[in-house]
């Protein structure tokens, strides 16, 4: 059921897209229009979530420790697992965002009969987040050849590397490939795995959609439908130098990609995308451990009840007197 | 197994039945699948008089099979403005609500799923009851879109649901490590239980150790002159063994360390033969120190209560190292405590300029990782005691055991404190296997006790968590002849032990500075003929 209507709600965008465009010619609207609220709803939420996270105080230092603390001289510290500094917190972080450390742990359980836990090495998720994540970037790196001219050196040899391959005209990209792969192994995953389809939700499935609709889109664009690249390029660097152009003679397949992308963009701040901006904010990996070093100050500490010595002698005095304790009040 | 068994015992529970567990879950959405609050899951609500003593809300009669929990009347506007109240307080918690996207990487991670099969016991689960309520009333998606974007109605059956898991979760931050944004559910629990505590909804196992330790300092609620017998009597059985004498001063103005360790040591066995190891330690070196019967505990269950508590219960602390005028304080072998002292204790109740950056006064070694909590880890000062050379050891006298090492959850994941205790180890006994690489260190299972589950109420799920623990026990056993698990915390050795006689019969639980003790080659002792227990010592012993 929620994966149906994550579906159908992919799908009603498809149509929608298609009827705007391909029917009603709606250019403006989805070429222009929308993806310039979907930016501005981008832009301004993300930056709203993140300045909201970070004007919450973090009172106390919470952080994971996954190695070695840092004691005596003579016992290794594991710098990068219970890091010390903020140096090392920051190379924590930085293995973190940008190679999944924490992912690359997993492992999977097993129960065999008479409780007998077999726990098995389980890198899928990880090579599968990993995989996604770095050909998005790589397909979003390539993708800057339409919005800017000319076209920055790096972002050429970005694109020329991609399609090392030199299959079809023009070279299938590498990174497309591995992206839809990987966008589809981690739908099966959640489809398959009994615990993960058991937890996820249709905020879980419908950006998995999303994006394979995108680089669905994408990919028959360049490929299958051949649409003319010179007039998706009137319409980005329209978009960019703010004097909105129809293009005219592009397929209306490319408005149906771009509104994907304007949904994605309009959806992300207000979903579980926003993990992005999260990570680097969660206080179990981006302090540094130096809890018995360094004093944290929580900045809304307030004074609390205690019991006090002297409550504490006044009503213990006779036994404490017995058991030969000695006394501030004899 | 025996039919008179109650659910509070062991027996009562068939190993073949409970060892049969499916990590698969299906059927009904979890939305909709009712709590089963059966008697040996759940553990007894919080008698009336300590809710009152400590000073919370709603003390009254209660039991979690009533239909009707007496709550206060305004209780979902106690507990929305609770979850506004922490949304705006700690980053953790608004973070946590916001960013997990459900891959699972933490499903199969708690001890208590492994070993249940309870699909709410999944890390992501345990959040989720939380979070529906958070995305259906402070969200915009929530709002609108109910449970279709994943919110849920908050009810009576929802603060049920809450009362059950979240006693049902050890904060021991395993699925933590495998998050890949750390979202630690401990963090979650935390907040969760101190919601609970807003209705008056709580357990008597964690209440009433929490009024005594607010009372007496120590969670037993031992009054001091308890305290000087049970000192005693431990001397008692150490000269016994040793044929030495030691002292044990309490409350002891000018020493130079307060020595400050779990009150469980004071009375459960094994950690006794832990405490009186500390004892021939201190006596051995010669160390100027005194235990406390004000700050008779350094555990807190205020920690398994509210931030309040754990502050309330905490302050004792510093406020006694500063009227004894000591330099620096020592602490014993416990988990959550040292949770408390690590990450807590200095933001809390510091700063702690009163006092001198620990330093050994037999090696000259400056603890400067404890520069301003001034706070150390036996084990940190016993290491160095052993690398200087300080202490005559003979291993052999601990030749019948063969040990692995437990790294019990808070020192593991709070601190990482795992050579330290390894290093002694492998000093004093000649023969030291590990668990599984994927059981041990930052992948350590928790002993199903934790955070303070370690009553006989709950037993069925105590034994259910603990069984991942028991399985790598039971691995070392078969492959090494493991005959001893060695455990740094005073709730492993307690739980564990009920955890071991169950799962794993032939292994039994000992602490470090028990093993250190029966290792250590004292002036003036007597031919070593028993160990601290009082039973026949060294290769003589093997079976």
């Amino acid at each position: 059921m929620k994966i149906v209507i994550s579906l159908a709600a992919v799908l009603a965008l498809f149509l929608l897209a298609w009827l705007g465009v391909g029917v009603l010619d709606l250019k403006t609207l989805f070429g222009t229009v929308l993806p310039y609220v979907a930016l501005a709803l981008f832009v301004g939420g993300v930056v709203y979530r993140v300045v909201r996270w970070a004007a919450v105080p973090v009172p106390f230092r919470i952080p994971t420790t996954c190695g070695q603390q840092r004691s005596l001289p003579w016992i290794k510290q594991s710098r990068l697992e219970n890091p010390h500094t903020g140096l090392e917190a920051f190379l924590r972080m930085v293995l973190e965002v940008l190679c999944f450390r924490s992912l690359l742990r997993n492992t999977k359980a097993e129960v065999r009969p008479g409780g007998r836990l077999i726990q098995g090495s389980s890198k899928w998720l990880w090579a599968g987040a990993l995989a996604f994540h770095w050909c998005f970037l790589v397909v979003l790196v390539r993708h800057l050849r339409f919005f800017i001219e000319p076209v920055p050196g790096c972002v050429q040899l970005v694109a020329s590397l991609d399609g090392f391959l030199q299959v079809g005209v023009p070279a299938m990209t590498v990174t497309s490939l591995v992206l839809f792969g990987a966008l589809l192994f981690l739908l099966l995953r959640r489809l398959v795995t009994a615990q993960v389809r058991y937890i996820s939700l249709p905020a879980d499935y419908f950006p998995l959609f999303l994006l394979l609709s995108i680089v669905a889109t994408g990919l028959l664009l360049r490929h299958v439908v051949r649409t003319d690249l010179s007039a998706v390029k009137e319409v980005a660097m329209g978009l960019v130098t703010f004097s909105p152009a129809t293009g005219e003679g592009a397929h209306w397949l490319f408005y149906a990609h771009l509104f994907f992308v304007s949904v994605l963009l309009a959806y992300f701040p207000f979903s579980k995308l926003m993990h992005m901006g999260g990570v680097f904010l969660s206080p179990t990996r981006n302090l540094a451990i130096n809890n018995r070093a360094a004093r944290h100050i929580n900045p809304w500490d307030y004074p609390v009840k205690v019991h006090t010595y002297e409550e504490y002698e006044e009503e213990f005095r006779e036994k404490l007197k017995t058991a030969g304790v000695p006394l501030e009040k004899e | 197994m025996s039919s008179e068994a109650k659910p509070d015992q062991m027996g009562y529970y068939d190993r073949e039945k409970l060892g049969q567990v499916s990590l698969q879950p299906g059927g009904r959405d979890w939305m909709d699948v009712p709590v089963d609050m059966r008697p040996g899951s759940f553990i007894y609500p919080a008698k009336d008089k300590h809710l009152r003593y400590f000073g919370l809300p709603n003390p009254r009669q209660w039991f979690p099979g009533d239909a009707d929990w007496k709550l206060p009347e305004n209780w979902k506007e106690i507990i929305l403005e609770g979850i506004r109240e922490r949304l705006s307080k700690y980053r953790s918690f608004q973070v946590f609500m916001d960013i997990c996207v459900r891959c699972g990487a933490c499903a199969d991670k708690c001890h208590f799923f492994i070993g249940g099969g309870d699909p709410k016991n999944m890390p992501v689960l345990r959040a989720e009851l939380l979070r529906s309520i958070y995305r259906r009333e402070f969200t915009t998606a929530g709002k609108i879109l109910g449970r279709l974007a994943g919110g849920r109605e908050l009810t009576v059956d929802v603060i049920k649901e809450w009362f059950y898991y979240f006693y049902q979760c050890t904060e021991c931050r395993r699925c933590s490590v495998f998050c890949p944004y750390g979202i630690d559910t401990a963090e979650i629990t935390m907040m969760g239980r101190e919601l609970l505590h807003l209705l008056g909804v709580s357990v008597n196992w964690i209440m009433e150790p929490v009024a005594n330790c607010f009372r007496t300092g120590n969670h037993l609620g031992i009054q001091p002159h308890g305290l000087r017998d049970t000192l005693d009597f431990f001397a008692d059985d150490i000269e016994e063994a040793t044929g030495v004498r030691v002292e044990a001063p309490l409350n002891r103005k000018g020493a130079e360390v307060l020595f400050v360790t779990p009150s469980g040591d004071f009375l459960a066995d094994p950690g006794t033969y832990t405490c009186m190891g500390y004892m021939c330690l201190f006596h051995e070196i010669g160390l100027d120190y005194t235990f406390s019967t004000y700050a008779s505990d350094g555990g807190n269950f205020g920690l398994f209560t509210s931030h309040e508590a754990m502050k309330r219960l905490n302050a004792k602390i510093y406020a006694e190292a500063r009227r004894l005028g000591v330099k620096w304080i020592l602490g014993g072998e416990c988990g959550h405590m040292w949770r408390v002292l690590n990450q807590y204790m200095d933001t809390m109740n510091g700063p702690a300029d009163f006092l001198q950056v620990p330093t050994s006064p037999f090696t000259g070694t400056r603890f400067e990782h404890a520069r301003s909590t001034k706070m150390i880890h036996i084990t940190e000062f016993t290491a160095d005691l052993i690398k200087h050379g300080k202490l005559k050891l003979d291993p052999s006298q601990n030749d019948h055991i063969r040990v692995t090492f437990h790294d019990s959850c808070n020192p593991a994941r709070a601190m990482g404190i795992f050579e330290e205790p390894r290093y002694i180890l492998r000093s004093v006994c000649n023969n030291f296997h590990e668990m599984p690489e994927n059981t041990i260190r930052e992948k350590t299972f928790c002993c199903g006790g934790g955070a303070g589950l370690g009553t006989d109420e709950n037993m069925e799920m105590r034994l259910r968590g603990g069984m991942p623990r028991a399985s790598a026990v039971r691995h070392v056993h078969e492959q090494h002849g493991v005959n001893h698990l060695a455990a740094m915390c005073a709730i492993d050795r307690a739980t564990l032990s009920t955890v071991c006689e169950y799962w794993v019969p032939e292994v039994r639980v000992t602490g470090i500075h028990e093993l250190v003790t029966n290792a250590l080659v004292m002036k003036g002792q007597k031919k070593r003929e028993v160990n601290l227990r009082l039973e026949p010592l060294g290769a003589e012993a093997k079976e």
